[in-house]
């Protein structure tokens, strides 16, 4: 059952392919994510997942295939350019800017959007505009009393937690978020999940995860993609029956995850 | 680029140093009238004018994460264009001192268009070919001495008046600028600007997630850093009434990064503190052997060894 007039996607894939050497690592993938929609992508390890992610990023090219990105075609233009058309992500592995403080981490992730990259004197009172912005997505992320901390001293689930809110800082079209709950604990897993359930509908997402509860309970369609294909799509139960059903007939293989 | 980390600056230590040294280098021409005055002038000017040349190159290496060994191109340009002018008699600093300035940042855009996207050994090598580029250029230039070099007839003048002439006002001129320097470069990398340049250092993939232009943003930083450099190159010309090839030598890019390094990468006054304790060594060492060289660099490598943040760093422990 299609609903009736699917808005138009906000980020659209058509045809990604790359390869790595002989190693086909993205194979045709074409996905699409809506407004508002949180999309799901699983998948083994090594299936491509944070291939793909770089690609739509921008930091990887490939060798065919559009991103699309709000009705336009991106995959020419540098990650910076793509930033600037909405577009934000998480990496897999924690990427933060260690000396900065907590805040001045995030307050680096509004700048751009507020223009003032190439400013060439101290502006303090820009800066304590934009901090105060700043500490309201700490304080979502659960980072309120940690703000002066440099990142290089927080915990790895704070600094997963900073990374989230550098992310969401200015309020992007897309947010693209490789694995967020890897290597969290349990309570700040269930943090992000409640976050995340929080921010649905205020902005896209493309989530690729291993925890199956977040996965089933945040997602709107769940894609999988094994050895750079995606071979199930749709929406979270339909997908899970497909995964069931291929489980009985192929065995642990396609069990996935 | 994987670049040298910064060691968190101390706020005490980046206020004493900086305000000991430029007390120090404001009160040295009274002390001068006691010893050798006209030496010691000299060599407190030529201290200043290299310590201009590390804090431009801090810029770049300490915040950027850029190793440019050919820093000393600068220095040569800034210079040439001091002697080329005066020799054409329009050397009234008003007119070529921004001449210098405007001759660095051409240099530095066009250059530093092209090793900006190297990284790492790369990007060493990469500045390193071009200022023996220049380096050569320069010795071809037989209208200006080629490989001799050629003499100043005279320093610049400031707005007609010779107030370079005299060793003490060029003395207090350069410190001024020095000054000057410094203080733009403090609240340079302060800015916003300087905040995303050393953001980069440390995580390029994620300021580009971001929205940050890197290229451009290395790039701006390097064509700043290497203006500021010629600002140093015209003084040292019209310090030592001369300028030659040697200028741009590989050996005088490779002490500006000793010079830097010893100090302190990332904090400016590691960099004028390096400046003003490398000159000193050297002297005093040269003065007690010919073979001072040999000594000059196992105390290098020792300092940078025993403290990552080079003197500053080792002030900052100090302290606990
Ligand atoms: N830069 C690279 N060069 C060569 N092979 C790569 C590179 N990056 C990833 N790969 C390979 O591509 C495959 C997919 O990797 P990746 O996208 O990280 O998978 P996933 O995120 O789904 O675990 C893996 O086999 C990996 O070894
Ligand atoms: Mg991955």
């Amino acid at each position: 059952m299609r609903p009736t007039s699917p808005a138009a996607p906000v980020l659209e894939l058509a045809g990604l392919t790359r390869s790595f050497g002989s190693l086909r690592v993205s194979d045709a993938v074409s996905l699409d994510v809506r407004p508002g929609e949180i999309h799901a992508l699983i998948g083994p390890n090594g299936a491509g997942k944070t291939t793909l992610i770089h690609q739509i990023s921008g930091l990887l090219r490939p060798d065919a295939g559009r991103v699309v990105l709000g009705g336009e075609d991106v995959t020419a233009l540098p990650p910076h350019a793509r930033a600037r058309r909405g577009l934000a992500r998480t990496f897999q592995i924690t990427s933060v800017i260690p000396d900065a403080s907590a805040l001045d981490n995030v307050v680096m992730a509004l700048r751009p959007a507020a223009g003032a990259i190439f400013r060439f004197r101290p502006d303090p009172a820009e800066d304590r505009r934009l901090a105060a912005e700043a500490a309201e997505f700490l304080e979502l992320v659960g980072l309120g009393a940690r703000t002066t901390i440099p990142a290089a001293s927080l915990s790895h689930g704070e600094r997963r937690g900073l990374e989230l809110a550098m992310a969401l800082a200015p309020q992007p079209r897309v947010l693209l978020l490789d694995e967020p709950m890897a290597g969290t604990g349990r309570e700040e897993s269930l943090r992000l999940v409640a976050t995340l359930a929080g921010l649905k509908g205020r902005c896209a997402m493309l989530l690729v995860e291993h925890d199956m509860h977040a996965v089933f309970s945040l997602a709107d369609r769940v894609s999988v993609l094994v050895g750079g294909r995606i071979v199930a799509s749709g929406a979270p139960d339909h997908v899970r029956n497909d995964l069931q059903v291929r489980a009985a007939y192929l065995g642990d293989e396609a069990a996935l995850c | 680029m994987t670049g040298p980390s910064r060691q968190s600056p101390s706020r005490a230590v980046a206020i004493a140093v900086p305000l000991l040294i430029f007390a120090a280098l404001a009160l040295l021409p009274l002390a001068a009238g006691f010893g050798p005055k006209s030496y010691i002038l000299s060599l407190g000017a030529r201290v200043m004018i290299f310590a201009i040349a590390a804090i431009s190159l801090d810029l770049i290496l300490g915040y950027g994460g850029m190793v440019s060994f050919g820093h000393a191109a600068f220095l040569g340009i800034g210079g040439y264009a001091a002697g080329m002018l005066i020799d054409g008699g329009r050397g009234d600093m008003l007119i070529a001192l921004p001449v210098a300035m405007l001759a660095s940042a051409i240099f530095a855009a066009a250059t530093g268009y092209v090793s900006i996207r190297t990284k790492g050994v790369a990007f060493i090598m990469i500045t390193l070919a071009f200022a023996q580029m220049i380096y050569f250029f320069a010795n071809t230039l037989s209208a200006y001495g080629g490989s001799d070099g050629m003499t100043l007839y005279a320093r610049s003048t400031l707005a007609g008046m010779p107030l370079l002439k005299g060793e003490t006002a060029f003395y207090y001129v350069v410190l001024a600028l020095l000054l000057a320097a410094f203080l733009a470069c403090r609240s340079l990398v302060a800015s916003p600007f300087g905040r995303a340049l050393s953001a980069i250092r440390q995580n390029p993939a994620r300021m580009a997630a971001m929205g940050y232009d890197v290229d451009r943003i290395r790039l701006v930083a390097y064509t700043l850093s290497g203006t500021l450099c010629g600002v140093a190159g015209f003084l040292l010309a019209n310090q030592a009434e001369f300028v030659s090839p040697s200028y741009m030598a590989w050996q005088r890019s490779g002490e500006l990064i000793a010079m830097v390094v010893l100090g302190g990468m990332g904090t400016l006054h590691g960099a004028l503190l390096g400046a003003v304790a490398f000159l000193a060594l050297e002297e005093i060492l040269a003065d007690l052997t010919p073979y001072w060289r040999l000594v000059f660099g196992p105390l290098l490598i020792l300092v940078v060894l025993a403290g990552r943040g080079g003197l500053v760093g080792l002030l900052d422990r100090r302290r606990g």
